[in-house]
C-alpha cells in the first residue's frame, strides 16, 4: 500500500471509530436518562424504576389462569408477570389476536393507588418460535407445554437476569 | 504505478478498476444471477405459499414472514456493500466502487422500504398495532433515512468525484446502526421478539418452515445482484460515453 492509501484507510478507520464512540455514548446517556426499552417488567415497576404517575409500558407474560373476562363488558383482568414479580392489570378494549395465557404482552397505561394497572392499550408479544400446528399439538398430547423445553429454558432465563 | 510489488488485493481486484474490464465481467455474470433468482424466487413463493406448514399460533398470516426477513437481511447486507463500496472509493481511488455505491443506495432503500412495510402489516394482526417506537423498529427507520441521506446527498453534489466522496463518508458514519438494529432486540426490552435464526444455534423453526425461507433470501441476494449490476453497467457507459470503446460499442448495434 502507497503512504497515501494508507493515510486515506487511517481517515476512513478514524470516521467509523468516531461514529461508533459518539453514537455509543449518544445511546449509552438515551438510555440511562429516558430509557431506550419499550417496556418496564412488572419487576423493575415494583422496584420503582419506572417513572409514577404518568403513562408507561409493562411488559410480561400473562400468567395462567388468571384471566378474568366481565360477561357484560369489554373489560377483561389478568396477572401480568416476570416470574418475580406480579402485577394485576385492568383492561377494557379488544385484544390482538395472540393474547392468551402464557404468552408475552406489553400494555401500556398507568398505575393506580391501589397499584393496579389501567391499561389502555393492550399488545401481543410473539416470540421467536415457530411450528405446524401438528407440532403443537403432538408436543400437548406428549404432557409437554406448547412450548415444550423452551418454556422452561425461558423461565429459566428470566429468573436468572 | 509500481503497485506490482505489494499488491494488498488479489488480482481480479485491481481488474475490476478498469470500467470496461467491469462491463465486460458483469455482463457475462448478469444472465447467470438474473435466471438463478428469478427461479428462486418462483420456487420460494409457491412453496412458502402453498406447501410450508402453517404457524401453530399465527396460522396463515405468519407467512409474511418469507417476504419480511428476507428484504430485513438485504436492506442491512445492501448497505454494508455500499459502505465497504465508498471506502475501497475513498482509499483506493476507483471509480468503479464509487459507481457501486451508487448503484446500491435505491435497491437497499427499497428493502428497507419493503421490510418496514411487511413489519406493519405483520403487526397490526399478531401485535395489536403498526408501529410502535420500539428500539428494533426505530433502528430500521433510521436504516431507511441513511438511505435517502445516502441519495439526497449524491443528487446534491455536482461533480461526481465529489459526491462520492461525501456519500461515502455519510454511509460510513451511518455503518453504526447495522450492529445497533442486530442487537437491538437483545440490548433493550422490544415489542419485536429476538432473532428466529443465529449463526450458532439451532433455528427455532422446524426445517419445513425455515429452508423456503433460506431459498426465498438466497432469491432476494440474486436479485440484488442483478438490480445492482443493471445499475452499475448503465454508469459505466453514461460516465465513459466519451471514450472510444463505448463510442464503438455503441454504434455498433
Amino acid at each position: 500500500m502507497t503512504p497515501k492509501r494508507k493515510n486515506r484507510l487511517m481517515l476512513v478507520l478514524f470516521v467509523i471509530l468516531g461514529g461508533v464512540v459518539a453514537v455509543g455514548l449518544g445511546l449509552y446517556a438515551i438510555d440511562k436518562g429516558v430509557g431506550i426499552s419499550v417496556f418496564y417488567s412488572p419487576q423493575q415497576i415494583a422496584d420503582g424504576e419506572a417513572p409514577a404517575a404518568t403513562r408507561i409500558r409493562a411488559g410480561g407474560m400473562v400468567q395462567q389462569g388468571s384471566v378474568k373476562r366481565d360477561p357484560n363488558s369489554l373489560q377483561v383482568e389478568f396477572v401480568l408477570t416476570d416470574f418475580k414479580q406480579n402485577l394485576t392489570v385492568i383492561y377494557k378494549g379488544i385484544l390482538p389476536d395472540l393474547f392468551r395465557e402464557g404468552q408475552g404482552v406489553v400494555a401500556q397505561g398507568q398505575l393506580d393507588k391501589q397499584g393496579v394497572f389501567q391499561a389502555v392499550e393492550v399488545l401481543a408479544k410473539h416470540d421467536e418460535k415457530y411450528m405446524p400446528p401438528e407440532v403443537a399439538d403432538a408436543l400437548e398430547k406428549a404432557g409437554v407445554d406448547a412450548d415444550g423445553q423452551q418454556l422452561e429454558n425461558n423461565a429459566g432465563q428470566e429468573v436468572s437476569q | 504505478m509500481n503497485m506490482q510489488k505489494k499488491q494488498l488485493m488479489p488480482k481480479w481486484f485491481y481488474q475490476m478498476a478498469s470500467p470496461k474490464w467491469c462491463y465486460k465481467i458483469t455482463g457475462k455474470l448478469l444472465p447467470l444471477f438474473s435466471c438463478t433468482g428469478l427461479a428462486l424466487l418462483l420456487l420460494g413463493t409457491v412453496w412458502a405459499l402453498l406447501y410450508a406448514p402453517e404457524d401453530y399460533q399465527q396460522g396463515n398470516s405468519f407467512r409474511i414472514i418469507y417476504i419480511h426477513v428476507p428484504s430485513a437481511i438485504l436492506a442491512q447486507s445492501i448497505y454494508v456493500t455500499m459502505a465497504l463500496a465508498g471506502a475501497v472509493g475513498i482509499i483506493w481511488k476507483m471509480k468503479i466502487a464509487d459507481m457501486v455505491a451508487y448503484a446500491c443506495a435505491p435497491v437497499g432503500a427499497s428493502m428497507a422500504f419493503l421490510a418496514l412495510i411487511t413489519g406493519a402489516i405483520w403487526g397490526k394482526p399478531t401485535w395489536g398495532s403498526w408501529w410502535v417506537w420500539d428500539a428494533r423498529l426505530t433502528s430500521m427507520l433510521i436504516l431507511l433515512f441513511l438511505y435517502f441521506g445516502v441519495m439526497a446527498l449524491y443528487a446534491a453534489m455536482g461533480k461526481p468525484s465529489r459526491a462520492a466522496r461525501a456519500t461515502a463518508i455519510l454511509s460510513l458514519v451511518g455503518l453504526v446502526n447495522i450492529p445497533i438494529i442486530k442487537y437491538s432486540v437483545e440490548w433493550w426490552n422490544t415489542l419485536h421478539q429476538p432473532a428466529t435464526f443465529s449463526l450458532t444455534e439451532k433455528p427455532a423453526m422446524p426445517v419445513q418452515m425455515w429452508l423456503p425461507l433460506l431459498v426465498m433470501v438466497l432469491g432476494f441476494y440474486c436479485f440484488f445482484a442483478t438490480a445492482m449490476m443493471l445499475r452499475l453497467r448503465n454508469e459505466i457507459l453514461s460516465r465513459e460515453k466519451r471514450t472510444n470503446w463505448v463510442k464503438e460499442l455503441v454504434t455498433k448495434v
